[in-house]
């Protein structure tokens, strides 16, 4: 089983966070909703495997403050 | 509605008095079937075909009218080729290959669905319900003139019905007033409505869509292709979706959702209708109003389609919302599954409890159809802001980037549903086997010959399938035949019978079911695990 990657992944995260940010500069919030479920489809077809896309909901929906 | 379509006004089956209604005592039948929609007639039909003495009752004597089913697919059409119904309604049905979804003010992308080569029947035709009803009634009349023991009843409408254990009595209204009738076996197909159902008191639970679809079928003379088009928040109906797609006739179908909240009889109205459909069609587009009718969808089904010797079939037992045509088409596969069974049980072959896998493998096919039309609706019509959000992002993304365009979902077309773990199917032993043709699949098709297909020789009794290997040419075991079908690679030109049925094996057996359901395989005849699957296959033998 493919396990979700939960510990830091992403070379130089300063700099996609920096990149995502960007990408919504200027946007209204509907457009920046729009953008971020594209985002999110975009990912999850690229990761695609079923099982980690699976907990990856569960690992969000977990992080939700209480 | 201006039913211009004669069709609609001339009785099918008009009343005539029966000897039964002055009957001293009640007249008894071995099964009486209420309600000649396109289920109760398949199941009429298919009793009949397998000679059992059959009294089929219906309320009307015309076909059913406003906007139904338009939408047929490849297994009832299997199913109507084993029931010798089908070549009217290729004739007249509209094959259709190409869909095109439209996203806003833009064509988003097409598909062209390609179906598999190697079958005798189209993917699917649309045709409308009418005519499906039609034609199966001139069926029925071809039969009796056979002498097939099948009787059709119009205007007797079913008004009570009380299971007594071993048979069940209905009263009976008609235009000379009411009289009685007994049957060994009751098949409810009353449409959603089911009054038997409610007569006996039982539950019919699920899920109401909280949306108001406008269903029109306009007769136009347009050089619209037969495609099925579809839209998502199109500018000629903001934030809801529609629907035109080709019947025969230059009819077409045009489905519009409306929302919840609006007023049911204004919208029906022709001056709202005619602006919307003019908005949509083109306004120089001259057509002609068949039918408009509103209609709320639902997606619910009995707990259990069996009580006693009543059973359900169709929509009485089950109901979809139409995106994905999985209504009539369903049903006409509960009758499939249904008549093989009753036959045994009525010859003494087999016992009671065969019915009950009735209930078994139909329920887990209309959880599937369930499972689809539910999903299908939700993308259609999203329940929430950020469903819509979602939507609208899969539809986007879908203009530019193939991945997302199987996510689009305006309705998956029905397919048939493999009855894994039914306890009538044997554990899988063909290894390197094709999963399409696991134990509980429905044989898919294969050309044999120039003008020739497989399933021309399965149905209706049971086959001992073999290919490149050896087997009796008959096996009789308490009281049922099986016949052998031997067939070779080495007359497989296309390769479509090693594709469907072999895979890896170097050979196989298979046991097939009179409905055309793989009940067991291996890769050599074994005399006696074949006997047990066939005994399992009767219900006499418990599945490991
Ligand atoms: C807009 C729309 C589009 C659809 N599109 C499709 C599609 O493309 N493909 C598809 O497969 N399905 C489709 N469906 C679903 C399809 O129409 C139904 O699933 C189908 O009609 C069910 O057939 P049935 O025989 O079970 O019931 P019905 O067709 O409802 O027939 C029931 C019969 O029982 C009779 N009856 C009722 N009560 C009594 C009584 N007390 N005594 C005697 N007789 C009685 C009635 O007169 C009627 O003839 C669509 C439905 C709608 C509304």
């Amino acid at each position: 089983m493919s396990e979700l990657i939960l510990t830091p992944n992403i070379d130089r995260g300063d700099d996609f966070y920096a990149a995502l940010l960007k990408a919504h500069d200027g946007l209204n919030k509907a457009d920046s909703d729009a953008l971020n479920a594209r985002l999110l489809l975009v990912l999850a077809n690229h990761i695609g495997d079923g099982e980690v896309l699976a907990q990856a909901i569960e690992a969000a929906a977990n992080a939700a403050p209480r | 509605m201006n039913a211009t379509n004669k069709i609609f006004d001339t009785p099918l089956y008009p009343y005539e008095r029966s000897a039964d209604q002055d009957a001293a005592t009640p007249a008894r039948h071995t099964a009486i079937v209420i309600g000649a929609g396109p289920v109760g007639l398949t199941t009429a039909i298919d009793l009949a075909h397998q000679g059992i003495e059959t009294v089929l009752l219906d309320e009307n004597d015309k076909v059913s009218f406003g906007s139904r089913a338009i939408c047929f697919a490849k297994r009832p059409l299997e199913i109507f080729g084993r029931l010798g119904a089908e070549q009217a309604l290729i004739d007249k049905g509209v094959e259709w290959d190409v869909g095109k979804i439209f996203f806003q003010d833009r064509d988003v992308y097409q598909f062209d669905l390609q179906p598999e080569q190697g079958h005798e029947r189209p993917a699917f035709i649309n045709l409308q319900q009418y005519y499906l009803e039609k034609f199966l009634v001139d069926r029925i009349r071809e039969m009796q003139e056979a002498g097939a023991p099948l009787e059709i009843r119009g205007q007797n409408k079913v008004v009570s019905v009380s299971d007594r254990g071993d048979g069940v009595e209905v009263r009976v209204e008609t235009p000379d007033g009411e009289y009685e009738l007994h049957a060994d076996w009751l098949i409810a197909c009353d449409g959603a409505c089911s009054p038997t159902r409610a007569m006996l008191g039982l539950e019919f639970e699920g899920r109401v869509f909280e949306d108001n679809f406008l269903i029109a079928d306009v007769v136009m003379e347009a050089d619209f292709p037969s495609e099925r088009w579809f839209w998502f928040d199109p500018p000629f109906n903001r934030g809801q979706s529609a629907l035109l797609h080709q019947q025969p006739d230059g009819v077409w179908r045009i489905d519009l959702q409306l929302g919840w909240d609006i007023d049911r009889e204004a919208e029906k109205k022709p001056e709202n209708v005619i602006p919307r459909l003019k908005a949509m069609l083109g306004e120089d587009v001259d057509f002609e109003l068949e039918w408009v009718s509103i209609y709320t969808f639902k997606c619910r089904r009995m707990e259990s389609f069996r009580h006693g010797r009543v059973l359900f079939a169709g929509d009485s037992a089950h109901e979809v919302s139409p995106f994905g045509a999985r209504g009539a088409n369903s049903g006409i596969q509960d009758a499939d599954n249904l008549v093989w069974k009753l036959k045994l049980v009525i010859d003494g072959v087999a016992p009671e409890n065969l019915i009950d896998s009735y209930d078994a493998e139909r329920t887990r096919a209309a959880d599937e159809n369930i499972l689809n039309s539910t999903r299908s609706t939700d993308f259609i019509t999203p329940r929430s802001e950020t469903s819509r959000t979602l939507r609208d992002a899969v539809l986007d993304l879908a203009e530019h980037y193939p991945f997302a365009r199987p996510m689009v979902n305006s309705g998956r077309l029905s397919v048939p549903c493999t009855y894994d773990g039914s306890p009538l199917v044997s554990a899988d032993a063909l290894t390197g086997g094709p999963p399409r043709t696991r134990p509980g699949s429905p044989c898919p098709d294969v050309p044999l010959g120039e003008h020739d297909y497989l399933l021309r020789h399965l149905g209706d009794r049971f086959v001992l399938l073999t290919i490149d290997c050896e087997a009796p040419d008959e096996i009789e075991e308490e009281g049922v035949t099986v016949t052998r079908l031997a067939l070779t690679t080495q007359d497989d030109r296309t390769g479509f019978l090693k594709e469907r049925y072999l895979g890896e094996a170097p050979s196989a057996v298979y046991l097939i079911r009179p409905d055309q359901h793989v009940a067991a395989r291996r890769i050599e005849y074994n005399e006696t695990l074949m006997r047990t699957a066939l005994r399992r296959t009767l219900g006499k033998e418990v599945a490991k």
